[in-house]
């Protein structure tokens, strides 16, 4: 359905409240009597906690409180399992979910030991020196494989294991089809830890209204419901006695998904027990030490092809670091496995994973989720039987693309919503074409010589991707039209900068035939509307995208139905324009959305059996699977070999996300994404000492890309609408940042041909890459630059 | 309790006299003392730039000046923008216009960044533009559009045609395809 609005490029509704600063963020909420919260939190990624003496913190004046496990008495348990297991045969996993305060053992660095309220951040800070902890230092876990040996240290000792997960999926029979191979490649692939890093750090602040027996709390969620839900039930209220408002949230990228931080169960649960307002906002240090993280894991990977290069099977068995806790269950690995096949007809499968518990902080999804590291082994794969065959690594994925006419695709394994691995739509040769077309493919080795002949080493680099988006279970929407004439809408989502107040609008504008800036949407308030999930795995605009149509078209039949009858005309005479309703062939006959909303509530007579005043109504959507998303990347960097510095001289992203509500802010998320996905590539990694202890945990060590480092991305779309929806949409929140580690490494060993080396670890860094150079023998360098197998 | 020194802002045409820590800095000031939560901290540590504000015309990283350090000074934050939301200050517009904000958080800092490089530099080159803006971070956006809403401004501050399309355009092949 484009239309008028949906489709269209239009600027955002939620714009100038975040221009002039009036737009609402946690930290901005400021209440009479408010006091502020501090944590202890711990120095040793892994000891015994054997006590915590906080009398002197309790005599500082302006320090109210101060708690420490003991302190919690009942309230005290370990968090909820927020994705159980999926049902897998033979699966193993053990659950170990992260505690609101340490009570006798300490499994990371930064995990929280005590809190203390005091009238003011900067007392509250002061206490924390006055606060002793007696801490027997352990040794720590930080490598992935070293956990699962027979000599270390256990983190759960009522496990008895640092393993937290083994999981084997498999179709086909991958050893048979290898005895046919004309060519295997194998490898060990590692791929490492990055931070989120929101400009905006996490924040919660709460306030219990005794007279009106309400809870309000203010938290920088991405799942607004279920966080009120699961408080609710710990604070033995009851859900409508929980108000969680997710305002302005500056940036979630995944981590600000979680049940429940140790924060978020404490701060309002001491706003109760206090009598007072509460709040507590995380520091940048803080959010290195105390938000999830995500990516760590070790591949070893084998590709059996045949003599075309067609894929006869993949066999990848790698170890996931999960981190000290697990409470997010098996999404990103299982995310990892699947996303692996990518776009291609892989016959055989075998894959196989361990999930491992180390001293290092908890992982939860980060934008991509596990994504990145199964293209990056894939990818790289295929780059490598491609280079044993003679290929182009264009021609390589040309021949084992899924075809247009094998859709739905069934890849007969399980993805992360436990739904069976079917993509159901994709057009992916056409996507490569075009981003070849884009990049200067086939002008390139003359570029190349070009530039070597001015001592300047290109290289060309080209990956595939799909993206598994648009999960259920579910979104509503309610959809209102006000007497004023304007039309709310309501989610339960959140948002974090996507552009839901707009995206939202457009579809419902579409529907009611009514100005975008005449819609108000709200997301993220849980007294606004009482369902819902929450956003993650690019699901916001696909699911609550198609709630919001759902609601609208009832709406609109609404208006239909009650303007017929206001202007006594037939419903097939009615037709809507501009926010009015008005009879076809008498257009002067009309009356506004607003009057009619109006009409649809009298005083006497609005409802007759059957009926609902007013022009209003609330629509769900559940999707039975995801929509896959798909698309291609493609880059020239320029590398200098002595100081091994790199830059993206093009980046073309040619992708799919179906249906396209809003182009503008498509090409934002796909623009941000692949920002995110250079410093993932490039710039940021957090570094663990073998201790346990992150050597980075700052802006000024830990680099964020900045305008000097991202190019302008071209771009292309491509529209294979999904099935799975009426609108045909896919999301799009993750697609820039999926594959850029992949294309990247295959750019730098195609502008580095002439030294033997080979990229199979992320992040990089120009120090890593000129580790890898100077160990690296060379290559009798080609006489010829630019006249590698390239068509 | 460490003693507190008055000291005397403008801050937005106003003024104000306050009795402050010494050690409290102009971030928290700003958004704790005077309620102007619209200046963002987002690192404390001065890189990130998210709490950038003018000092005497200055921009300067909030979080690192002290409020006793602005004693006597005159200040402006990104409040002091726009008369309201309907009249927004031409760069506000332009960021609007060229989809220069996702989340927002940034913005501020950004803006306020850019308020008086614009001032000083009335045509500057997208390189210069990236330079200026490449001690502020920003997650969402990957700064192309950042870059673009700036130089929309300069266009528009020079008469130019306005257009946010106008601004390097991406030209976007768009395909349809029946499925």
């Amino acid at each position: 359905m484009s239309g008028r609005y949906v489709g269209q490029s239009v600027s955002r509704n939620e714009d100038a409240r975040l221009l002039t600063g009036h737009a609402l963020f946690v930290d901005d909420v400021r209440l009479d009597g408010m006091l502020h919260v501090a944590f202890v939190r711990s120095d040793h990624a892994h000891a015994i906690l054997n006590s915590v003496d906080v009398s002197a913190a309790l005599e500082r004046p302006g320090v109210v409180a101060v708690y420490t496990a003991a302190d919690l008495g009942d309230y005290w348990r370990p968090g909820p399992l927020l994705v159980p297991p999926p049902p897998i045969e033979g699966i193993v996993f053990n659950q170990a979910t992260q505690v609101p305060l340490a009570k006798d053992r300490l499994r990371h660095a930064g995990e929280p030991i005590a809190m203390v309220v005091a009238e003011s951040r900067y007392i509250a800070e002061d206490a924390l020196a006055d606060i002793f902890v007696d801490a027997e230092p352990l040794d720590a876990v930080a490598d992935l494989e070293a956990a699962l040996g027979p000599d270390a240290p256990i983190i759960h000792p009522q496990l008895g294991t640092n393993l937290a997960a083994h999981v084997v999926q498999r179709h086909g029979d991958y050893e048979a089809a290898k005895q046919g191979a004309a060519v295997v490649v194998s490898r060990r692939f590692h791929y490492d830890r990055g931070a989120s890093a929101p400009i905006e750090n996490r924040a919660v602040a709460a306030r219990w209204d005794a007279q009106a027996q309400e809870m309000t709390i203010w938290d920088t969620t991405q799942a607004p419901i279920p966080i009120r839900n699961g408080l609710a039930s710990m604070l033995g209220l009851m859900q409508s006695q929980v108000r969680v408002v997710a305002p302005f949230v500056g940036g979630g990228f995944g981590p600000k998904i979680m049940m429940f931080y140790p924060e978020e169960v404490l701060v309002p649960w001491v706003a109760m027990k206090l009598g007072r307002p509460v709040k507590w906002t995380e520091d940048r240090q803080e959010n290195f030490y105390a938000t999830t993280q995500e990516r760590g894991q070790v591949h070893d990977a084998e590709m059996a092809v045949d003599a075309d290069g067609r894929i006869l099977g993949v066999r990848d068995s790698f170890f996931h670091d999960t981190g000290a806790y697990d409470p997010y269950g098996l999404t990103v690995p299982i995310n990892s496995q699947c996303t692996l096949l990518g776009p291609y007809d892989v016959p055989n499968y075998e894959a196989e994973f361990r999930a491992v518990f180390t001293n290092r902080i908890t992982v939860t999804p980060v934008r991509g989720a596990g994504r990145q590291h199964g293209v990056f082994v894939m990818e790289r794969l295929l780059d490598l039987a491609a280079r044993e065959l003679g290929l182009s690594a264009a021609e390589i994925r040309r021949r084992n693309y899924i075809v247009q006419d094998d859709f739905p695709h069934d890849h007969k394994i399980l993805f992360q919503d436990f739904q069976p691995l079917v993509y159901d739509s994709g057009n992916y040769r056409p996507a490569l074409e075009s981003a070849l077309e884009l990049i200067g493919w086939d002008a390139f080795p003359a570029e190349k010589a070009a530039a070597a002949a001015e001592g300047r080493r290109l290289g060309i680099g080209v990956v595939s991707y799909v993206e598994g988006t648009g999960i259920g279970p579910y979104e509503g929407a309610r959809v209102t039209v006000e007497p004023n004439g304007r039309v709310r809408v309501a989610t339960g989502l959140g948002t974090q900068g996507q552009g839901h107040y707009t995206a939202f609008a457009q579809i419902v504008a579409e529907a009611l035939d009514v100005d975008v800036a005449s819609v108000n949407v709200v997301t993220g308030d849980t007294r606004e509307f009482n369902w819902g999930t929450g956003t993650f795995a690019s699901r916001g605009a696909v699911v609550a995208g198609s709630a919001c149509h759902a609601a609208a078209m009832k709406v609109r039949e609404k208006v239909i139905e009650v303007s017929a009858r206001v202007l006594n005309v037939n419903e097939g005479e009615i037709e809507l324009s501009n926010g009015t309703a008005r009879v076809r062939s008498a257009p002067e006959r009309s009356i506004t959305l607003g009057d009619l909303a109006m009409r649809a509530n009298p005083l006497r007579g609005a409802v007759a059996p059957g009926t609902e005043p007013g022009l209003e109504c609330t629509a769900y959507f559940g999707p039975d699977r995801g929509s896959t998303a798909s698309g291609v990347h493609a880059v020239v960097v320029e590398v200098d070999a002595e100081t091994a510095m790199a830059k993206f001289l093009r980046y073309v992203v040619v992708h799919d996300c179906g249906k396209l509500i809003n182009p503008m802010l498509v090409e934002g998320q796909v623009q941000g994404g692949v920002a995110q996905g250079i410093g993932n590539a490039w710039f940021e990694k957090l570094v663990y000492d073998d201790n346990g202890q992150l050597m980075n945990a700052s802006f000024a060590d830990y680099l964020l890309p900045t305008s000097m480092d991202v190019p302008d991305v071209i771009m292309a779309h491509r529209e294979t609408p999904a099935p799975m929806n009426t609108l045909g949409l896919k999301g799009v929140g993750e697609a820039g940042c999926i594959p850029t580690g992949a294309v990247f490494a295959q750019a730098l060993e195609d502008a580095l041909s002439d030294y033997d080396f080979e990229v199979t670890e992320i992040p990089l860094s120009p120090n890593q890459l000129f580790e890898l150079l100077r160990k690296a023998p060379r290559r009798a360098a080609n006489p010829n630059p630019g006249t590698e197998a390239h068509a | 309790m460490p003693s507190s020194v008055p000291i005397s802002v403008t801050v937005n045409g106003s003024s104000y006299d306050r009795e402050v820590e010494a050690r409290l800095l102009l971030s928290d000031f700003l958004r704790g003392e005077l309620g102007l939560t619209g200046t963002h901290v987002g690192c404390e540590h001065g890189v990130c730039g998210a709490c950038t504000v003018l000092m005497d015309g200055q921009a300067v990283r909030s979080c690192l000046v002290f409020a006793v350090q602005a004693d006597g000074a005159e200040l402006q934050t990104v409040e002091s923008l726009a008369a309201s939301e309907d009249q927004l200050h031409p760069l506000q517009t332009a960021f609007r216009d060229a989809h220069g904000l996702q989340c927002g958080f940034c913005t501020p800092g950004i803006l306020m960044t850019m308020v008086p490089f614009l001032e000083q530099n009335p045509h500057p080159t997208e390189d210069e533009v990236r330079l200026a803006i490449s001690g502020n971070l920003c997650r969402c956006t990957g700064y192309a559009n950042i870059v673009r809403a700036v130089m929309l401004a300069a266009e528009r501050a020079r008469g130019g045609p306005g257009d946010a399309q106008s601004i390097e355009p991406r030209g976007v092949p768009h395909s349809q395809e029946a499925h």
